[in-house]
């Protein structure tokens, strides 16, 4: 998407309500965004219908903020709780059925690049851990040995929120939940070590306690997806409703999560790692 | 090779670039018909009897007609990637078989939600249990609902013409909705017979994403919220009110379809010797054992007429109403077990005690024309003592 899109005809511009006449001047397009600088410009997303307190909601914002090109970023989503953020955002957001998000995404980010082969146009899968690690596994790592450039991001709160608290792949085994009434009979899918095997040039694992680090995670990510092949993050983002703790303790949760089971670990391959020093040569000369 | 070929109006594609006799199969028909039609991608899984058909697409794009093709790790997954390609504006071809079609059920329904004009070529077959690959077109009634357009291939020729001309109806701003063009498995995909083709210089033009009715998803609209395909969960009226608005918009497009099917198919249906009192309605290869049929009846002084169903969906009711009103007896042979034509039929006619539904057969069983003739016989027999005059030709 160009400025001249998103610049408003002269005679119209009075007309045009304030919040999309503050996007077009504040907002994050155009390299103007990134998750420090939140609160200094208009976001992508409005506000949304999300539990108080929920940490899907803002693992979704946080990821939004630090899109290096929002302008040019597609993004594909599948049914639960993120949708509700995704499609009250100002990017492109595609949800069709529960599942298929990687393979929906690969066709789409192939046609893109037939069509707009001199432009980088990312996508980015943003769904629950139910639909990456469960009902749509098969399509997420096929895309990875077919080494799609695309980044994928699990929101992991580690249960299937939209239908009401069910066990997901993701869950902490032990755990009693919906359709695990008994506790969870085994471990948390190793999505992360999976995808290190499976063609990713660069995976993390995260939670939304850290957000410059989630920051710098997510443009790393969508970056390494544009030339050297798929990426994937994996972000606690726990849900209050469902986890059954106090709205204002996620970030409690988040962090506690991160000293026990959820530290940060990122892997990348030489490859990305020449990819991103390239890149980063490439603005230094820009400036 | 595509960079030599010349695009070239549909009109004159279809109507008046001179054709060529060629004697190939309904596979080949398949290919030959990509080969003209200037698709971008196709996305293809392997199944019976489609496999062949795919293969030869994948040799178009290693020669060039194509700009990508891979295979998909499922039919679901070809169905979604397929769903994926499309809405980032191009255009995409692929095709499947029984099983494969419901395995990817959950995308059909999407595609027309997503008004996508997508081209799906299904060969149909047997789908399980016991598991059969042998020729038969229940997948077709499971498909009736999802808001695709259908059309019936009678051989390779109308499977040629079907695809090809498929997108010109598919891409129309006031329809934009995904066409199935569907072909008895087998009886079509694997026989040879003479079909009629276009140069092969000639392509259509290529896709314009700008004249499609919803926003092309790549980001080159304005900031505005374009979620394509969301769920209208809201528990309130209005998105109630929106989610159903949407469906009437699916089905009020397959109607306006109507206009374009009868501009470049000629009509929804086709028929033959239409004022017979005795009416044989078919789609598929039904026709041609039809036709065999009519001609044996012929031969015994019997007087029967023809209607090919070409377009399922839209279904031609009107036309059929029509048609039939003033036969005594219609009988709709099939190629499956449900008997979804004879319920689509009798659906759109009055007196549709009118209608014998059979003969049936499946499980890869053939349907000799000696079947239809008997089945019209004892129809007639059985109803002689009502209607006194049995349908003797003049
Ligand atoms: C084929 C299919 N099966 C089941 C569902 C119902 N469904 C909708 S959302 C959802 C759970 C989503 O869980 P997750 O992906 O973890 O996301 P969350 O809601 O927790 O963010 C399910 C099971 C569906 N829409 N489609
Ligand atoms: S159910 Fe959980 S994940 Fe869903 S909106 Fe509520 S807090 Fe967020």
């Amino acid at each position: 998407m160009s400025n001249k899109i998103l610049t408003p005809v002269k005679e119209f511009e009075e007309l045009l309500p304030q919040e999309y006449k503050d996007l077009v001047n504040n907002g994050p397009h155009n390299g103007k965004g990134g998750v420090k600088k939140l609160g200094t410009f208009k976001e992508v997303t409005e506000a949304h219908p999300h539990c108080a307190g929920c940490g899907v909601a803002l693992g979704i914002r946080l990821s939004l903020a630090a899109l290096p090109a929002p302008e040019d970023t597609l993004v594909v989503g599948t049914p639960g709780c993120s949708f509700f953020a995704l499609s009250q955002s100002a990017i492109n957001y595609s949800n069709t059925a529960f599942g298929n998000q990687n393979a929906v995404a690969s066709g789409l980010k192939r046609m893109l690049k037939l069509r707009y082969p001199d432009k980088h146009k990312d996508v980015v899968v943003m769904v629950g851990d139910g639909g990456v690690a469960d009902i749509g596994l098969d399509y997420t790592l096929h895309s990875w040995f077919r080494g799609e450039n695309i980044t994928t991001v699990m929101l992991d709160n580690e249960v299937y929120g939209n239908t009401g608290g069910q066990e997901s792949g993701m869950s902490l085994k032990g755990k009693v939940l919906n359709m695990a009434p008994k506790g969870k009979e085994f471990n948390k899918i190793p999505v992360f070590e999976i995808a290190k095997t499976s063609g990713c040039a660069y995976a993390a694992k995260i939670t939304i306690a850290n957000p410059v680090k989630l920051g710098k995670v997510i443009e790393k990510a969508v970056l390494i997806a544009r030339e050297v092949g798929p990426t994937y993050v994996q972000l606690y983002t726990p849900c209050p409703t469902n986890l059954k703790f106090a709205p204002e303790k996620t970030i409690q949760a988040a962090k506690d999560a991160e000293k026990t089971y959820y530290s940060f670990e990122e892997f990348i391959t030489k490859e990305a790692e020449e990819y991103l020093s390239k890149e980063a040569k490439k603005q230094e000369t820009k400036q | 090779m595509s960079n030599q070929q010349k695009s070239v109006d549909a009109g004159h594609l279809f109507f008046e670039a001179e054709r060529q006799k060629s004697f190939i199969t309904g596979s080949e028909a398949v290919a030959e018909a990509i080969k003209r039609a200037n698709v971008d991608m196709a996305i293809a899984y392997p199944i019976t009897p489609q496999s062949e058909s795919m293969h030869l697409i994948g040799d178009l794009y290693a020669r060039g007609y194509l700009k990508d093709y891979y295979r998909a790790e499922n039919e679901f997954a070809v169905m979604a990637s397929i769903h994926g390609a499309a809405l980032g504006g191009g255009r995409v071809f692929t095709a499947t078989s029984g099983p494969g079609t419901l395995r990817a059920m959950e995308m059909f329904p999407v595609w027309a939600g997503s008004r996508q004009p997508i081209v799906c070529a299904f060969m149909c077959r047997g789908v399980a249990l016991p598991p059969s690959i042998q020729p038969e077109n229940i997948e077709m009634s499971f498909l009736l609902d999802t808001g695709m357009l259908m059309f019936h291939a009678e051989n390779a020729q109308d499977y040629f013409d079907m695809i090809l001309k498929g997108y010109a109806i598919a891409e129309q701003p006031d329809v934009h909705l995904p066409v199935g063009v569907f072909a008895d498995g087998f009886f079509v995909t694997h026989t040879r017979e003479i079909v009629m083709l276009p140069p092969e210089e000639l392509k259509l033009q290529e896709y314009d994403p700008k004249a499609c009715p919803v926003p092309v998803f790549d980001m080159e609209s304005p900031p505005a919220r374009i979620t394509r395909d969301p769920l209208l969960n809201k528990s309130n009226f209005i998105s109630y009110a929106a989610n159903a608005s949407w469906h009437q918009e699916i089905l009020a497009a397959a109607e306006r379809a109507r206009k374009h099917i009868k501009h470049y198919l000629g009509g929804l249906i086709e028929t033959e010797n239409k004022d017979a009192e005795i009416l044989i309605v078919a789609s598929g290869t039904a026709v041609s054992q039809s036709r065999e049929a009519i001609k044996a009846l012929r031969e015994e002084g019997i007087d029967a007429g023809l209607v090919k169903v070409k377009s399922i969906r839209p279904f031609p009711e009107a036309e059929i109403r029509e048609v039939t009103k003033d036969a005594s007896l219609i009988l709709v042979p099939e190629f499956n077990a449900g008997g979804w034509l004879a319920r689509e039929v009798k659906a759109s006619i009055d007196n549709n005690s009118r209608v014998v539904a059979g003969p049936r057969v499946f499980g890869g069983m053939t349907m000799p024309k000696d079947l239809i003739v008997s089945e019209l016989k004892s129809a007639l027999q059985s109803r002689s003592h009502v209607n006194a005059s049995p349908q003797m030709s003049k």
